[in-house]
């Protein structure tokens, strides 16, 4: 929010706002989803652009919405107005408002994970890229397979701890192979998954939202 | 029909993460297999014609499987004009009687098999055996699955797992050869015991990798020869064949024969690629004396009715989903529990075989989306495992089996999405359980909640923020709105 109205953009919060109904829908409880996803267009039906942290709901609005309301016309025509009209966080600054420099600056080597509802469904990888490339005093530092999922996966995380884990075991190896002082992602989910890892485990590497990162004005380290 | 115990994959899964040699093969190969397909693309075709070729691959397969019953009709007469014979099999057991009445019928003793996952669905080497006749698999890594008395761990190399240690224990016990840790001899142990086999074996079983629907043409990918030999040698040939395994023209050989090999190992082609047009004609030297081709349903019918389902038949059995899973990587095939393994093996095996059983399976997947994106028939295997998952949860009575714990925990998502102020009721009193068990902003342990307790034994769960955003918005953050620069974006 503080990114957005630095770059000058008008920005609300409505407050009715719930979920976008993925958990539901990934779990396969299409009905109980569809029942979210229509407050989620209700609410945010009349906003002249809407913009989403996490790849992985940008996803679920733009591509998942269309075969959530494959039967139902009416709904599935206004789920295709607000899906247009939804642009991730990223996208939405170096596409949209059209900068890679939003004036943040912080230090140090960041690495950055490539979510993969992020990468794979919308096919965003650059934008996440410049825009860290834009903050003074940090330089980006590639892990090695940055586009390998981190073993979140939602409801998968839950089902499947074990396996889950494992998988992620993989990407902190890679985060922390890289030398990255930081590992920034544009997902909430994955967000929580290694950030939850790495403290359990006591790593010394920080992971933040790009969000976060773009927020630090150099005052506060 | 091989038994399916897929009900046990969070217990199986469970043991190949605790395995440390199998950790140890399955990052290897699967790494070796990873890296040799980007390279082998990349240098031959590039990303965009490769792109071109997934394309063109897929549409073929589609089309074929839209007029299956016209493909169907073409390879009966095919296959029949070449003086082979055609049966259709409805399932495992149909296909079992077919192939046991042929070999009863010819008095045959000794059977060498090359390598056919249909054969697996059948499980047809204990119904040889229990007859009296001596199955004897002749595909290297499938020889040596036999001889452990296992199912394939992958696709494409079923004996991946086995160590040389473990290879040459098997090869001492079962065919009395000398300990050795020389691959190289090992293969040399098994060539001779194989031999033996060809020359002696009355019938050969093979799998088929495509039939050609105008010409009758099987055609066998192998690296080992042993297709040629078992499709060659015996008097009888059987081939056992998924139904969807029908590509309209021989010119479509030409695409599907570069596709495969480069995504399933890195190859540009495969060392042998045989190509079966019947029995011998009476001007050949050799070849079997009789043809037979069983086409096989066993569920694949399933796939078919189903709209979104159907295009899980297009698969060609390359084994990349499987080796790019981030999944599979981790657990292996076995776990899976039947013999299709990986992200295939998670579409297909609940439909094919029981809704109920395999329910796990479709939520076994982290919706990655790799394994669409390196598919070389295109199949959009997260959004199949998405509807299978809506099958499970809200589908017909037979296929429904969600627990209890799970439709309680979306009963009360579902109360409290739909409402702001139920959401914040609800996150009023998450706070208020959470409070004793969080520290400095974490939670360590959530001994009470089932569900969660499961993730809290290898990571934090953030403890929920003193007042949430919505609250933080009111109470701060929409007055700043009136921004100096505030204009409006669009
Ligand atoms: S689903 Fe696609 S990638 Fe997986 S085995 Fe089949 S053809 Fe290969």
């Amino acid at each position: 929010m503080k990114v957005l109205r630095r770059l000058g953009v008008d920005v609300s919060f409505p407050e009715d706002q719930t979920c976008c109904g993925q958990i539901a829908f990934n779990g396969g409880f299409r009905s109980r989803a569809a029942d979210v996803a229509k407050h989620f267009l209700d609410v945010f039906e009349n906003e002249e652009q809407v913009v989403v942290p996490s790849g992985s709901c940008a996803s679920m609005i733009k591509v998942y919405y269309r075969e959530l309301f494959e039967d139902d016309p009416e709904t599935l025509e206004r789920a295709q107005a607000v899906g247009e009209k939804t642009r991730e966080f990223s996208d939405y600054i170096v596409n949209v408002v059209g900068t890679s420099d939003v004036g943040a600056a912080s230090e140090g080597l960041v690495t950055y994970h490539d979510a993969c509802h992020l990468l794979r469904e919308l096919r965003i990888k650059e934008a996440p890229r410049d825009l860290i490339g834009g903050v003074r005093g940090v330089e980006l530092q590639e892990m090695e397979n940055s586009d390998a999922c981190c073993g979140f996966g939602g409801l998968f995380s839950v089902k499947f701890p074990e396996i889950s884990t494992a998988i992620l075991d993989e990407k902190l190896k890679t985060i922390a192979e890289s030398g990255a002082g930081a590992v920034v992602a544009n997902d909430c989910g994955c967000l929580m998954h290694i950030r939850g890892a790495m403290e359990r485990r006591g790593m010394n590497i920080c992971a933040m939202h790009l969000a976060e990162l773009l927020a630090e004005d150099g005052t506060d380290g | 029909m091989a038994e399916v115990k897929s009900a046990e994959f969070k217990k199986a899964s469970g043991r190949a993460l605790r395995d440390e040699k199998l950790q140890h093969s399955l990052e290897h190969v699967m790494e070796h297999f990873v890296g040799a397909r980007a390279s082998v693309i990349e240098n031959d075709f590039g990303d965009e014609n490769w792109e071109a070729m997934r394309t063109r691959a897929a549409a073929i397969k589609q089309s074929t499987l839209e007029h299956l019953d016209y493909y169907l009709d073409m390879v009966d007469r095919s296959v029949r004009r070449n003086g082979g014979h055609v049966y259709f099999a409805d399932d495992a057991a149909q296909a079992n009687a077919i192939v046991l009445d042929i070999a009863k019928r010819n008095g045959v003793k000794t059977v060498i098999k090359s390598k056919s996952m249909v054969s697996e669905e059948m499980g047809i080497n204990h119904i040889l055996e229990r007859e009296g006749i001596e199955p004897v698999e002749t595909d290297l890594g499938e020889y040596i699955i036999q001889l452990a008395g296992e199912t394939p761990f992958h696709i494409i190399a079923p004996a991946m797992h086995k160590t040389r240690q473990e290879v040459s224990a098997l090869f001492q016990e079962w065919l009395k050869t000398a300990p050795t840790q020389d691959i190289k001899r090992l293969c040399v142990y098994a060539r001779d015991a194989l031999r033996e086999k060809f020359a002696a074996a009355d019938m050969g079983i093979s799998g088929a990798n495509f039939v050609v629907a105008e010409t009758g043409t099987v055609c066998l990918v192998t690296n080992e020869g042993n297709g040629r030999m078992t499709t060659s040698a015996p008097r009888i040939h059987v081939v056992l064949a998924g139904m969807e395994k029908i590509v309209p023209a021989v010119e479509d050989l030409a695409l599907f024969l570069r596709l495969l090999p480069r995504s399933a190992t890195g190859q540009r082609i495969t060392s042998y690629n045989t190509f079966v047009g019947g029995p011998r004609a009476p001007s050949d030297e050799d070849g079997p004396e009789e043809f037979h081709l069983v086409l096989v349903d066993n569920g694949r019918l399933n796939l078919l009715r189903d709209e979104v389902m159907r295009e899980a038949l297009r698969c060609i059995r390359c084994g990349a989903c499987l080796n790019h899973c981030p999944v599979y990587r981790k657990i292996g095939g076995h776990a899976y529990g039947w013999v299709y393994s990986g992200p295939i093996g998670a579409i297909v095996t609940p439909p094919m075989t029981n809704m109920k059983v395999a329910r796990d399976l479709p939520y076994a997947s982290t919706l990655c989306g790799t394994c669409k994106d390196v598919c070389p028939v295109k199949i959009d295997i997260p959004r199949l495992l998405l509807h299978l998952r809506h099958k499970v949860a809200e589908g017909a009575l037979g296929e429904r089996s969600t627990t209890w714990m799970e439709r309680l925990f979306v009963g009360q998502w579902h109360g409290a999405m739909r409402n702001r102020k139920a959401l914040e009721g609800k996150a009023n009193l998450g706070r208020l359980l959470t409070r004793p068990f969080a520290r400095g902003g974490k939670v360590r342990k959530l001994p009470f909640a089932p569900m969660v307790s499961g993730w809290t034994a290898s990571r934090d769960f953030p403890a929920p923020a003193p007042r949430s955003f919505a609250r933080l918005w009111r109470e701060e953050l929409a007055h700043d709105n009136a921004h100096p620069n505030g204009t409006e974006q669009g």
